[in-house]
C-alpha cells in the first residue's frame, strides 16, 4: 500500500511541516509496527470462517491501514501531486476579515470539518450494507476513503483554497465550462431532496409506534427555542454555557421518554408513520422559515456536542467493551443479490451502500465551502481534509461493528420490509430462519422489551440496529441490561437530532439554490428577504422530499431499499463531479502525470455508479430494476391480479408510479454524470493538445507571513520556528495558538 | 500549579474556539488591531449580525450527511 516514493525525502516546496532527510531509525521501527499491525488484522479477518471473531481485529485492520495511508500517501498526494506551498497565503490570512475569513488553529478547524462533514450517513450506510457480512463493507470502506473519499476531500479543500474558497459548483462552471457546471448544479440540488427524504424516513421508521422516541425527540424542540432565547436575548454568545444546559436537558428528555411511555399519556405520544410523515413536512417547512438564530442555530450547538460526545464514547465503548462479531464474514445475499435490505449483488450494490464513511460526494460541498476560507496554511490540507474524512470512516467501521453484533437474526428481522418478513413476531421468525438465521419468537419480543419498544419488526433504515447495537456494547460497559432501553433511545435521539439538524439545514441550502434559479424569471426571488419568495421556495422543496417521504412509508415493496439506492447513486454522483473537477484541474496545471491520483477514484466511481443505474434501469430482476417492477405490476393492473406484496390495486398502483418515478431519476443522474464526465474530458484534452489555452483561476501567490505547523502535532523544527515568530512579533501578532 | 494553569487555559482556548465564543473578541482585536479607537459592535449587536448572515446565506456552515 505504501508508495515507494512516498517516503519522507521529497522537499521541494514543503517548507516548513516536512522533516528533512532519510527517516530515522526509530520512525522506520514504528511505521513497519503499525503496518504489521494493519496487516495482522487484515490476515485475521481474511483467514477465518465460520468462527465469531473478536472486533478487534476490525479496528487494528482499520487503524493500521489509516494510519500507513496518512503517514505514506496522503503525504506523498500533498508534497509531490498538489505540492501544497507553505510560503504561500491563503484565503484566511489574506482576507482575513476576522468573521468569516481568519486563519483559525489547525486542531480547531480539524473540529469544525469533522463536525461538518459528519453525520447520519457513515451511521445508516454501513448498517444497511451488513446484510453482506461485515467484510465487504469494511474492505470498502477502509480501501474506499484511503484511495477515493480522503483523497477527494483533501484535493477539493486544497484547489478550493487556492480560489478563495469558491464552492464545488462554482469551480465546476469556472474550470470545466457551463454545461458540466449546469449539471454540477442540478445534481447538488437532486442529491439534496433525495438525501433529505431518506434522513426524514429513517427517523419515521425509527419513531412510529415509539412514544418514548417521540416525546425525547419532540422534546429538542422547545430545548432548542430556550438555547435559542438565551443566546439571543439573555447571555448573547455564551455557547459553552448554554450548549451543557441543552445537553443536560436532552438527557433529563430521554430517561423522562421512558416514564412518559409508561405512563397514560403514552396513547398520545404513539404515532403512525402517516401521522409522523405530516409532523416532519410541517416541522421542515416552519424551522426552514423561522429565524436561523430560534431553532437551527441552537440545534446545531445541541447537535455537535452530542455527536462529537457520543462518537468518543462509542469509541471507547467498543476498546473496552470488544464485542464479538455474530454477522458471517460474508453472507449469500453478497453473491446472489437478493437480500432483504437491498436488492442487488456486491458489485456494484455495496459501494452505492456505503458512500459517507468511504467516498462521498457531500464533503465536497464543505471542502468547498467554510473550511479553505480559515485555514492557516496550504500545509494543513493533509491534516484537515484527508485527516477529518479518515476520522469519519473510523465512524463507519464502528457502525458496521455494532451492526455485526447483534444476533443476525435480529439485524434481518429489523432489517427487512414487512412485505418479506409479514407483521408478526411468529412470521418473521419463520422468514429469517428461511434465511438461514434462526431466531425464535420468543427472542424476537424480548429483543424488543429490552428496549422498551413495541416491537423491532422492519424498522429499516439502520438507525434502529445502530441504537441496538450502541445500546448493547454500552449496557455491557455501564449499568447491565437495565440500562438498554436508556441507551437504546438515547443513541435514537443521537440520529435524530442531527437528522432533523440536517433536514432544516438542508431545505434552507435547497431553498436558496432554487431561489437563485427563480430569480433568473422573476427578480424579486433572489432577495433572500423577501418573504413571500421564501416561503414559496421552502414549501418546494419540503414539498418534493415530502412527496419522496410520503413514497418511502407507503411502498409495499419497503421504502428503504427502493430510495436508499437512490440516494446512494445521487451521493456517488456528486463525487463524480468533485472528482472530476479535481482531475480537470491537475490536468490544466500541468500535472498529467499525477492526473491517476483523482482520476483513478474517479473510473471507479463512475463505473460503480453508472453500473448501479443502469442495473436499476434494465435489469430484468423485479427486484433490482424498476422498470421491470414497473412492467409486472403494470401486467398485473392491466390482468386485475394483485401480485404480493401488494395488497389491494392501490398499492398496485403506487408500486407502478413509484417504480416509474424511480426509474426515470435514476436515469436523470446517469445521464448527468455522463455529461460531467464528457465535459470534464473535453477540457482535459483541450488542456493536454494545447497547454496554453488553459486557464486556471487561481489567485496569484502572495507571501505567507503566519507560521504555523502542517500537522496534529508540531515537529521540532516547526516547534523552533513558532518560537522565533512568537518572540518576533510579541506585540500581538497572528500567531494566536498556545506554543505548544 | 503553573502546569494546571496553562492546561486549564489551553483547554479553554479551545472550547471558546470550538463553540464560536471566541468569535466577538476576534472581530473585536480585529477591529482595534487597525485601529485603536475604531467604533465597535457591542457583542449582542454582533452575535445577532453573525447568525443573521447564516440566515442570509445558508450554505455558509452547512453541515452535510
Amino acid at each position: 500500500m505504501p508508495e515507494p516514493e512516498a517516503t519522507g525525502t521529497q522537499r521541494d516546496t514543503a517548507g516548513p511541516g516536512t522533516s528533512s532527510g532519510s527517516p530515522s531509525p526509530k520512525s522506520v521501527a514504528v511505521w513497519v509496527l503499525v503496518g504489521l499491525v494493519g496487516a495482522l488484522g487484515w490476515g485475521v479477518l481474511a483467514l477465518s470462517r465460520g468462527e465469531e471473531i473478536s472486533a478487534a481485529w476490525l479496528l487494528a485492520a482499520a487503524l493500521g491501514s489509516y494510519a500507513i495511508g496518512y503517514r505514506f500517501y496522503a503525504r506523498f498526494i500533498a508534497h509531490r501531486v498538489l505540492k501544497v506551498d507553505a510560503t504561500r497565503a491563503t484565503p484566511a490570512e489574506r482576507l482575513d476579515n476576522g468573521v468569516d475569513f481568519h486563519p483559525t488553529d489547525r486542531r480547531v478547524l480539524f473540529g469544525h470539518h469533522f463536525a461538518a462533514v459528519a453525520g447520519a450517513g457513515p451511521l445508516v450506510g454501513p448498517v444497511l450494507a451488513a446484510q453482506m457480512g461485515y467484510l465487504p463493507g469494511t474492505i470498502w470502506i477502509v480501501a474506499g476513503v484511503i484511495f477515493a473519499g480522503a483523497v477527494q476531500d483533501m484535493v477539493t479543500l486544497f484547489f478550493s483554497t487556492r480560489r478563495d474558497g469558491r464552492s464545488l459548483g462554482q469551480m465546476a462552471r469556472d474550470e470545466i465550462g457551463p454545461v458540466g457546471g449546469a449539471a454540477a448544479l442540478v445534481a447538488v440540488f437532486a442529491i439534496m431532496i433525495i438525501l433529505l427524504a431518506v434522513l426524514a424516513l429513517v427517523i419515521v421508521n425509527a419513531l412510529a409506534h415509539s412514544p418514548w422516541g417521540v416525546f425525547s425527540i419532540g422534546m429538542t424542540i422547545p430545548i432548542a427555542v430556550f438555547m435559542g432565547f438565551y443566546l439571543r436575548v439573555l447571555r448573547p454568545g455564551r455557547v459553552t454555557e448554554v450548549s451543557l444546559i441543552g445537553v443536560a436537558l436532552l438527557l433529563l428528555a430521554i430517561v423522562a421518554g421512558g416514564w412518559v411511555a409508561e405512563s397514560s399519556l403514552a396513547g398520545t405520544f404513539t404515532l403512525e408513520k402517516e401521522t409522523l410523515v405530516i409532523w416532519m413536512v410541517v416541522y421542515g417547512f416552519l424551522a426552514s422559515v423561522l429565524p436561523v438564530w430560534m431553532l437551527l442555530a441552537p440545534r446545531d450547538y445541541l447537535s455537535t456536542f452530542m455527536k462529537i460526545g457520543t462518537i468518543a464514547l462509542l469509541a471507547i465503548g467498543v476498546v473496552v467493551a470488544m464485542p464479538t462479531l455474530k454477522m458471517p464474514a460474508v453472507t449469500d445475499f453478497a453473491a446472489r443479490g437478493d437480500g432483504p435490505v437491498f436488492a442487488g449483488s456486491m458489485f456494484p450494490f455495496v459501494f452505492i451502500t456505503i458512500a459517507c464513511g468511504a467516498l462521498s460526494g457531500f464533503h465536497a460541498l464543505v471542502s468547498s465551502g467554510t473550511t479553505p476560507k480559515m485555514i492557516q496554511k496550504e500545509t494543513q490540507v493533509r491534516m484537515i481534509g484527508y485527516g477529518a474524512m479518515l476520522t469519519e470512516s473510523f465512524v463507519a467501521v464502528m457502525a458496521i461493528i455494532a451492526a455485526c453484533i447483534i444476533e443476525p437474526g435480529l439485524f434481518f428481522a429489523v432489517n427487512s420490509p414487512p412485505g418479506i418478513i409479514g407483521t408478526t413476531v411468529e412470521s418473521a421468525s419463520q422468514a429469517v430462519t428461511n434465511f438461514g438465521f434462526a431466531i425464535s419468537p420468543e427472542a424476537l419480543t424480548q429483543a424488543a422489551r429490552d428496549v422498551e419498544e413495541a416491537s423491532l419488526l422492519s424498522r429499516t433504515g439502520g438507525a434502529p440496529t445502530f441504537a441496538l447495537g450502541m445500546s448493547e456494547i454500552f449496557s455491557s460497559v455501564v449499568g447491565g441490561a437495565g440500562m438498554k432501553a436508556f441507551w437504546y433511545h438515547f443513541a435514537i435521539m443521537f440520529e435524530a437530532l442531527f437528522i432533523l439538524t440536517t433536514l432544516d439545514a438542508g431545505t434552507r441550502v435547497g431553498r436558496f439554490m432554487l431561489q437563485d434559479t427563480l430569480g433568473n424569471v422573476h427578480k424579486s426571488f433572489r432577495d433572500v428577504s423577501w418573504k413571500p419568495g421564501v416561503w414559496f421556495a421552502s414549501a418546494i422543496v419540503v414539498g418534493a422530499w415530502g412527496y419522496f417521504l410520503w413514497v418511502g412509508i407507503k411502498d409495499p415493496l419497503g421504502g428503504i431499499n427502493q430510495l436508499f439506492p437512490l440516494f446512494g447513486i445521487a451521493n456517488q454522483l456528486l463525487a463524480a463531479v468533485a472528482l472530476a473537477v479535481c482531475t480537470t484541474l491537475l490536468v490544466k496545471s500541468g500535472r498529467l502525470k499525477w492526473a491517476w491520483v483523482t482520476g483513478v477514484p474517479l473510473v471507479w466511481d463512475a463505473t460503480v455508479t453508472l453500473t448501479a443505474s443502469y442495473q436499476k434501469v434494465f435489469s430484468e430482476d423485479v427486484k433490482v430494476g424498476f422498470f421491470a417492477q414497473r412492467d409486472k405490476y403494470q401486467a398485473g393492473i392491466d390482468a386485475d391480479k394483485v401480485l404480493a406484496p401488494a395488497k389491494s390495486m392501490d398499492d398496485m398502483h403506487t408500486i407502478v408510479t413509484n417504480a416509474t418515478v424511480d426509474g426515470v431519476l435514476c436515469a436523470l443522474f446517469a445521464v448527468l454524470i455522463i455529461v460531467v464526465l464528457a465535459d470534464a474530458l473535453r477540457t482535459c484534452v483541450k488542456a493536454v493538445r494545447d497547454p496554453g489555452s488553459a486557464k486556471l483561476s487561481e489567485v496569484p501567490w502572495t507571501e505567507s507571513k503566519i507560521v504555523a505547523p502542517a500537522g496534529l502535532i508540531a515537529t521540532a523544527e516547526e516547534r523552533a520556528q513558532l518560537a522565533a515568530a512568537a518572540g518576533r512579533d510579541s506585540g500581538g501578532g497572528q500567531v494566536k495558538e498556545p506554543v505548544g | 500549579m503553573s502546569t494546571v494553569r496553562a492546561v486549564l487555559a489551553r483547554a479553554r482556548f479551545y472550547v471558546r474556539e470550538f463553540s464560536g465564543e471566541a468569535a466577538y473578541d476576534r472581530y473585536v482585536a480585529h477591529a482595534r488591531s487597525h485601529d485603536p479607537d475604531a467604533e465597535v459592535l457591542t457583542r449582542r449587536a454582533f452575535e445577532r449580525a453573525r447568525t443573521d448572515a447564516r440566515e442570509a446565506d445558508p450554505r455558509e456552515g452547512f453541515r452535510c450527511c
